[in-house]
């Protein structure tokens, strides 16, 4: 369920990073807690994240929740799946449903975050 | 049943200090009959019997029997904001059919379901204008409405938000496209004019929106007399358009209650304020109707919300829709022509202040530069004049504001005539 | 099928006006013009001239009428019974009030005409001033605000105002994590920041609390009381002078004033500025949304900052000051909700003095009862002495997995509207329920019945509560499709081809 080789934070993003590129998208876990997804609003190309500060939101019909960034970097590309299919965040929240990809500005930041053994423990699973 | 010897136990747990000390000074309850009987003398020191001319935001039309009917109904009148759509169905249609009129009136994708009146959808429109651009300073041009540039001020100075003032063209009434441009910068977040404007006249929405476009800004074009909708073109090249729907079936109500209304381009659907009602399906694939993206709202989204709006004008929306169903496409072009006709019947007795179009409002200079004189002399014939516009606009003092609508008889209009010509 | 107070029965469909639309049908008839008829093109410019509103509806009277009344037919209103909404009192809209209110000199009065012939309006006006403040307790009152959220800005706006006046408007506005929603969207749009503040186990605020993160950069604490779990803030006197002790300034929601009219005074409890939601507590109906009227009330010291204009006597007349050099200015155009006022001022006439603290009592033995008879099915989070409306959780119930949100749903098959459902956000799966003071003792039992036959099939059959209501004209509604793919407006499906008829 969860990838061993992406990495984890305590507000349920996750990062998985390629030559110097993260991708990053919410868990499993929190689609589960947010329930159906109605909308997901994401930062315009070329903006820079900071980790651990907020760069988007997640709506569910009666809550939104934001989104923190688990690295530092600028974003290279933003999914537009969701904007016509928030649905997919419920339906495959790992794969086709990432947030953004962006190009790391301090690769280590990685290092901080949990590993899936860890965020298993974290979340109670 | 409760437990309780005595109903003062219900509240006997209320720390001393808070209590109050002495029975309320308000006189015992009053019958049915007493109460209609007080309110009838107090109509009575009012004018009723006046024949009047005053628009200015409020505007006197017919108000067609089915309007009171339909909101009298007690599954309307008596029903909450419709948040169990289940059992709302009725409120939730009416309200996605009065979305759908305003925006075939004002040729703009999107319309909430109401904000409380005209006056405070311009403050509204001009915060969304402010997030959708990033900036914060707004223009806004003399001839809006003076009351509603006052509450705009209100809303935006302790926010930061800086209002800046264009002026109108001092021949034609309209804005002064010159002045316009000089006051749009690279920090405007919206442009925002009024057509009708307060004195009347026409604005020319494509000359302004290309001020604005070309700085980046937003265009809000603001309504007060809704029936002009009927006739005019709708302005497209603004970005919002906000308003006061009295005109359709509310009356003048000493000033309230109102209806305003915000619409929009679809893609400017998240920042809007307010109620929206949205089409969807129930569990068995039928059509239903509920409220939708909450989440702009300050119940869900608190300090962050797109505005603190809660209660809005569900009611009146609701007899500005039967209204507008009465009257439907030819009816509303109809009682528009005639509105038109009225006041340029009014208008050619009167020296006219301003030369450019107008709809069913325009300036006249006052006989003897009095206004106040003016009236004085209509009050005798059971006439209430123009709006004299010195408190407003200093160096109007000489002139007053007149209103013609259908309501108006061409025999008072010459009565008026031999008044003040 | 009888269930609960309903049986079901016929019940006409309907399209949208749009679809009953075909050309040339018209509902309407203006008389004859009597003045030459102007062409538009020219007097406007034929670039300022539409040519037809697209698509707008096309019916006659007969369908226009039958229309809306076969949707009013799939609402429910408190005419067809009770409507135990929290923190919304939704009471009896005694129709009198209705009628003052289209008195015609009173309906057609236009917020232009001379004062002179204006004075019934404003002495309305001035005697409402009057009633809500010795109502509240407070010196002066304003009635322009169109709504309690609308009211909570201008209080705000005048707390704001009066510490510019002192030399420092300050930061932030305190809020209880029980406050509605309202009230930190509206420090936010007065240029505050928001700190909120725990609520005690209780459910009331903590002075300990309060005292801890009161300080100088504080303008203001918003405080709802009763509070939204509908107990009496038992510290409240002792919280004023928390907040007075440091310059700030207490504003007070009076959402909830249902439970202490002829009771209690806010301004006798230390509170500076408040509102009052006339369509709650002075029952001047919902209208499914609106208009309302939210009356606010504010003790002596913050009388200059009051919204303009402001209702004054000279020589025996009324007439509105507009000269208040340290007014907030205008908060909406004209002088408020007038109509509103009226059938407020209606049922403050009606009540009196003593006949408006019975109400309140009223409610809150109401409120008391449905507690008693409730309790032993649902789960009462807070145990402090309720006020007008009773909060449980769905604590027990959701074990069987079934929510807050579906014996709401539930509810609806036996004949009632909900009570509030999650919400305050301080108690999780939140039932709020406020009967208010003019249910009969039948309805109430037959509320309890319901909700009672409820906990009972949850017990035996949580599916079944899952998928209600059953009994309604459309089953559960899709809300998260609704926010999916938003249609906020009718579009014809087909372009209508008008040459083709």
């Amino acid at each position: 369920m969860y990838p061993e080789n992406y990495s984890y934070t305590k507000e349920h993003e996750w990062v998985s990073v390629e030559g110097g590129v993260g991708t990053i998208g919410i868990t499993h876990h929190a689609q589960k807690e947010l329930g159906d997804i109605v909308y997901v609003d994401l930062p315009k190309l070329g903006a820079a994240l900071a980790s651990h500060t907020t760069f988007g939101s997640v709506e569910s019909v009666k809550a939104v929740s934001d989104i923190y960034s688990p690295v530092s970097g600028e974003v290279l590309e933003v999914n537009t799946l969701l904007a016509t299919q928030p649905e997919k965040l419920n339906e495959d929240p790992h794969g086709v449903a990432w947030l953004v990809k962006i190009k790391l500005s301090a690769p280590d930041e990685v290092k901080s975050l949990m590993s899936a053994a860890d965020y298993l423990k974290y979340i109670g699973a | 049943m409760i437990g309780m010897k005595s109903l003062d136990e219900l509240h006997a747990h209320l720390p001393a200090d808070a209590v109050i000390q002495k029975p309320l000074d308000i006189a015992p309850g009053l019958s049915e009959y007493e109460i209609v009987d007080y309110f009838k003398a107090r109509a009575a020191e009012c004018a009723s019997g006046y024949t009047s001319f005053l628009g200015g935001g409020v505007y006197a039309h017919y108000r067609p029997v089915m309007c009171d009917v339909i909101a009298s109904r007690g599954e309307f009148l008596t029903s909450y904001t419709p948040y169990q759509a289940e059992m709302a169905q009725g409120t939730l249609m009416t309200i996605f059919e009065f979305q759908t009129m305003i925006c075939q009136l004002t040729g703009m994708d999107v319309a909430n379901a109401s904000m409380y009146d005209g006056s405070t959808a311009v403050p509204e429109a001009a915060m969304m204008a402010c997030r959708i651009t990033g900036r914060d300073k707004v223009v806004v041009a003399r001839n809006v409405h003076p009351e509603y540039r006052q509450v705009l001020d209100t809303y935006l100075k302790r926010q930061g938000l800086p209002v800046e003032t264009a002026a109108y063209d001092s021949k034609r009434g309209t804005v002064d496209l010159d002045d316009l441009a000089k006051h749009v910068d690279g920090h405007t977040a919206a442009v925002i004019v009024q057509s009708p404007n307060f004195f009347g006249g026409i604005e020319h929405a494509a000359a302004i929106a290309e001020i604005a476009h070309k700085a980046g800004a937003l265009l809000i074009w603001v309504f007060t007399e809704a029936v002009s909708l009927g006739l005019l073109e709708p302005a497209t090249e603004a970005d919002i358009v906000c308003g006061e729907l009295q005109s359709f079936a509310i009356s003048p109500s000493y000033g309230g209650p109102y209806a305003g209304v915000i619409a929009t381009k679809e893609k400017f659907i998240r920042q809007i304020p307010g109620r929206l009602a949205g089409e969807t399906r129930d569990a068995d694939g039928r059509r239903a109707y509920c409220l939708t993206l909450s989440t702009r709202e300050q119940h869900i989204r608190r300090e962050k919300a797109t505005s603190n709006i809660c209660t809005n004008q569900a009611l009146i929306a609701l007899m500005a829709t039967v209204f507008m169903g009465v009257y439907g496409k030819q009816g509303l072009r109809d009682l528009a022509h005639q509105n038109l006709s009225k006041a340029h019947y009014l208008a050619s007795k009167l020296p006219l202040r301003f030369d450019g179009p107008f709809f069913n409002e325009f300036v006249a200079k006052a006989k003897n530069g009095s206004p106040a004189g003016q009236n004085a002399a209509l009050r005798e014939r059971k006439i209430i004049g123009g709006i004299p516009l010195g408190d407003f606009y200093p160096e109007l003092a000489d002139c007053a504001l007149w209103c013609a609508t259908e309501m108006n008889k061409k025999q008072e209009m010459d009565s008026v005539a031999e008044v003040c010509a | 099928m009888s269930l609960g107070k309903t049986v079901q029965i016929l019940n006409q469909n309907e399209g949208l006006l749009f679809e009953s639309s075909s050309p040339g049908k018209i509902g309407y008839q203006l008389p004859p013009l009597d003045v030459p008829a102007v062409d538009p093109r020219k007097v406007l410019g034929a670039g300022n001239t539409r040519d037809e509103i697209t698509d707008f509806p096309e019916v006659s009277e007969v369908e226009v009428i039958r229309h809306f009344t076969r949707l009013s037919t799939w609402n429910y209103g408190i005419d067809l019974g009770l409507f135990p909404l929290g923190s919304c009192t939704m009471k009896y809209n005694p129709r009198v009030n209705e009628l003052v209110a289209r008195t015609e000199g009173l309906a057609w009065a236009h917020p232009y005409q001379p004062e002179d012939l204006s004075q019934g309006a404003m002495a309305i006006t001035a005697e409402l001033e009057r009633a809500i403040g010795e109502i509240t307790g407070m010196e002066s009152v304003t009635l322009q605000p169109a709504a309690g959220a609308h009211g909570e800005m201008t209080g705000i706006l005048v707390i704001r105002s009066y510490l510019e006046k002192q030399g420092n408007p300050r930061k932030i506005v305190l809020v209880p994590d029980s406050a509605h929603g309202t009230n930190p969207a509206t420090a936010a749009m007065v240029g505050y920041e928001v700190r909120t503040l725990k609520s005690n186990d209780k459910g009331m605020v903590d002075p300990a609390t309060l005292d801890a993160a009161m300080n100088e950069d504080v303008a203001a604490f918003m405080v709802t009381n009763p509070n939204t779990v509908g107990v009496f803030e038992e510290n409240i006197v002792r919280i004023a002078g928390i907040v007075h002790a440091k310059g700030g300034q207490v504003y007070m929601d009076g959402a909830n004033m249902n439970a202490l009219v002829g009771i209690a005074r806010p301004g006798d409890f230390g509170m500076d500025v408040m509102h009052l939601n006339l369509h709650k507590t002075m029952s001047t109906p919902h209208g499914g949304g609106g208009p309302g009227a939210g009356a606010v009330a504010a003790r002596a010291h913050l009388e200059p900052y009051l919204p303009t204009p402001r209702l004054k006597q000279e020589n025996g007349a009324w007439t509105w000051d507009y000269n208040r050099p340290d007014t907030i200015g205008k908060v909406r155009a004209f002088y408020g909700n007038f109509g509103v006022l009226v059938r407020a001022l209606a049922y403050i006439m009606a009540h009196g003095g003593p006949g408006l603290r019975n109400a309140t009592v009223d409610a809150l033995l109401n409120a008391n009862y449905l507690r008693k008879r409730l309790e032993p099915h649902f789960d009462l989070p807070y145990q402090s002495p309720s006020m007008h409306e009773v909060v449980f959780s769905h604590s027990r119930q959701e074990k069987r997995g079934v929510k807050t949100m579906d014996i709401a749903k539930r509810l609806i098959d036996y004949g009632f509207h909900p009570y509030t459902t999650a919400f305050p956000m301080i108690v999780p799966g939140a039932m709020m329920i406020e009967p208010t003071e003019t249910e009969p003792k039948q309805e109430l039992d037959l509320f309890v019945d319901a909700m009672t036959a409820i906990a009972k099939e949850i017990e035996a059959d949580p599916e079944f509560v899952l998928k209600a209501p059953y009994n309604t004209r459309v089953s559960r509604v899709d809300e998260t499709l609704a926010a999916r793919k938003p249609v906020l407006r009718w579009r014809p499906q087909v372009p209508v081809s008008r040459a083709a008829d």
